[in-house]
């Protein structure tokens, strides 16, 4: 035992705290520390819940000392103990990032709200992530969602704001399905407990009640990940909110549902349920292979480069999807990996552009040109993100979409592992695009702003922490498969 | 009449399909929240409708109570009307702000303020 006893309620409330101090400290600089202390920490927590439970199997705590089914639980076993690890651990390294891309883009004087808004989004999804009951997902959910809708809308451009608004709009749609999903579940089972919800289901798959409930689910929080078609919200959302904003959500927001996807479906419907009984892998298949097709064609025409890769965003999404569509093991360890590996990939290309942003305050491709000159690093690190989103060989997007070939051929549909590999090459279109203009176009005619502009060491260093972890985990993929298998055979609950 | 004893569920849906079609169908952002309200309300509604019992009254240990609604729904939808209270709220601050910037809270009218890029 490494974990303390109390490790898994710590983990949220560790933040959720820290929040209003945040809010009382007011200084920018102090707020920013109590803030980088508490995700720092949570990342801590994290990693010695995950090394606990790959060693001793599943953790439960009951919060307040009421037992489950009646308290809440919070429950740790191998699936989200390894979502914790990503979320807290990106959610640390932005908060380096965030100091000074924050106190230019939003500025010293409201920099504290930022620090307090970004806490309760880390515990929000932390709370989602770690719990064992159905209600208080939905509490942890919208306590995420409000705090990333104020988040999103301290962009500088005041598009974010009506980015915001309709965030705001789809998101609550999303959160209120789910609710009505949950209720629906409560009136057939009377119970909100999720293994007790399975072990009720079980044997009572008839009933139409369990059905609707099951729909409103998936759709609810399809909205919340941005499946394709229920992505209308993330493009704005994610090329107009401050840098550091757009960094951390699109590496942890999207990511956390999808596990609370695999955890509707796997562990409280159960396989048989949501893929014989209901035709969730023909739906999942045709919406993932839509979405990497159609966002990724979307994205070869945007200007915005951050609103390319949040197109390129909901394209990732569809691979995650169609991998958890497969319901084998391979399929959903395949999910995870890229669940994982886009996290860090992303993560890292949104906190390249925030460099750029910092150094030239524009995201607009026409401005990008002889940055390969300018901004060697970041440009670097630009080049190493995009390679692994393409799935080039010795990056993680390589590894993750390997093991989705390999579960698609597992399953006999090749024709499938011949269209992951078709909608890579769009891609390697995007990606060239601002490639091209990074490296082989000069700025500029009168050759006015060719000095070196490189992002000072406070952005580079976190970038380049999670590019270079998006290239190590492409080469040494022992823990991040493992880890990756043994969440899906806990899912999946096999072995 | 069994349809018509569960009419609470049947003002639910009509209140929660009339929520929706605001949302979706009118372009000013304050109407829109008052849709998502409606929307919401439905769901409250919904909870509440679950918990009750026929004939039963609060859940308190007294003499001559046996009957009792069921309290758990009751208290969750508490919370939930509190997250839903904090949404519009934001949801409201937000409208503010975008008719300072834009100086319009009608979606038509945004579309063209901002130039393409």
């Amino acid at each position: 035992m490494i974990a303390s006893v109390h490790f898994p309620v710590l983990q949220i409330i560790l933040p959720l705290l820290l929040a209003p101090v945040c809010v009382l400290l007011r200084e920018s600089r102090l707020a920013w520390f109590t803030a980088l202390t508490a995700s720092w920490a949570a990342f801590g927590i994290a990693v010695a819940l995950l090394l606990d439970v790959l060693a001793g199997g599943p953790l439960s705590y009951a919060v307040g000392g009421w037992n489950a089914p009646w308290g809440i639980e919070l429950r740790v076993d191998a699936a989200n103990a390894f979502v914790l690890t990503i979320v807290a651990g990106i959610g640390a390294v932005v908060m380096i990032f965030a100091r000074q891309s924050i106190e230019q883009e939003v500025g010293n004087a409201r920099a504290y709200l930022f620090y307090a808004s970004y806490l309760l989004c880390l515990a929000g999804l932390l709370g989602v992530t770690i719990t064992g009951d159905a209600f208080n997902l939905f509490v942890f959910l919208e306590i995420s969602s409000l705090s990333s809708y104020v988040l999103i809308s301290l962009g500088k451009d005041r598009r974010a704001l009506y980015a915001a608004y309709q965030y705001l709009i789809l998101g609550t749609i999303g959160a209120t399905f789910y609710l009505i999903g949950v209720g629906l579940l409560y009136q057939a089972t009377g119970t909100l407990n999720m293994m007790d919800l399975a072990q009720r289901i079980e044997g009572q798959e008839g009933l139409r009640g369990l059905r609707v409930a099951f729909a409103f689910l998936t759709v609810g929080i399809s909205l919340k990940l941005a499946l394709f078609p229920l992505h209308l919200w993330l493009p704005n959302a994610y090329a107009y909110a401050p840098s550091a904003v757009t960094g951390f959500m699109a590496a942890t927001a999207t990511k956390v549902s999808v596990y609370v996807l695999l955890r509707v479906f796997f562990t409280i419907f159960g396989v048989e349920f949501s893929f014989d009984l209901m035709p969730l892998g023909e739906i999942l298949m045709i919406l993932a292979v839509a979405a990497m097709f159609v966002a990724s064609t979307v994205a070869v025409f945007q200007n915005n480069v951050k609103r390319m890769l949040a197109y390129s965003s909901v394209a990732q999404v569809g691979y995650i999807v169609l991998g958890i569509g497969m319901a084998s093991v391979t399929g959903v360890q395949a999910g995870i990996l890229h669940l994982f590996n886009h996290a860090l990939i992303k993560g890292g290309l949104f906190l390249a552009m925030g460099c750029i942003v910092y150094s030239i305050g524009s995201t607009h491709i026409r401005d990008l040109a002889g940055l390969g000159k300018r901004m060697p690093w970041t440009a670097a690190a630009f080049v190493a993100g995009g390679l692994g989103l393409i799935g080039i060989p010795m990056t993680a997007g390589f590894i993750s979409k390997w093991y989705l070939v390999l579960a698609a051929l597992e399953k006999g549909w090749w024709w499938v592992a011949v269209l992951i590999l078709l909608s890579s090459l769009l891609a390697v279109l995007y990606i060239w695009k601002v490639v091209e203009r990074m490296y082989f176009h000069s700025a500029g005619e009168t050759g006015e702003n060719v000095e070196r502009a490189e992002a000072p060491l406070g952005l580079l260093v976190p970038t380049w922490i999670l590019i270079g972890a998006s290239i190590w985990f492409g080469i040494d993929t022992r823990l991040s498969a493992a880890a990756a298998l043994e969440a899906a055979k806990t899912l999946l609950g096999v072995g | 009449m069994e349809s018509f004893g569960l009419y609470n569920y049947w003002i639910v849906i009509f209140l929660m399909m009339s929520g929706f079609y605001v949302v979706i169908a009118r372009g000013n952002l304050v109407k829109k929240l008052v849709g998502l309200n409606i929307f919401q309300a439905s769901v409250f509604i919904f909870y509440i409708s679950m918990g009750k019992v026929a004939g039963g009254t609060a859940p308190i240990i007294a003499e001559g109570i046996d009957t009792y609604s069921n309290p758990l729904p009751h208290v969750l939808i508490l919370t939930a009307i509190v997250v839903g209270v904090a949404t519009t709220a934001l949801g409201l601050s937000l409208v503010v702000r975008i008719n300072e910037e834009y100086g319009t809270v009608e979606e038509e009218e945004l579309a063209g303020k901002d130039p393409a890029e």
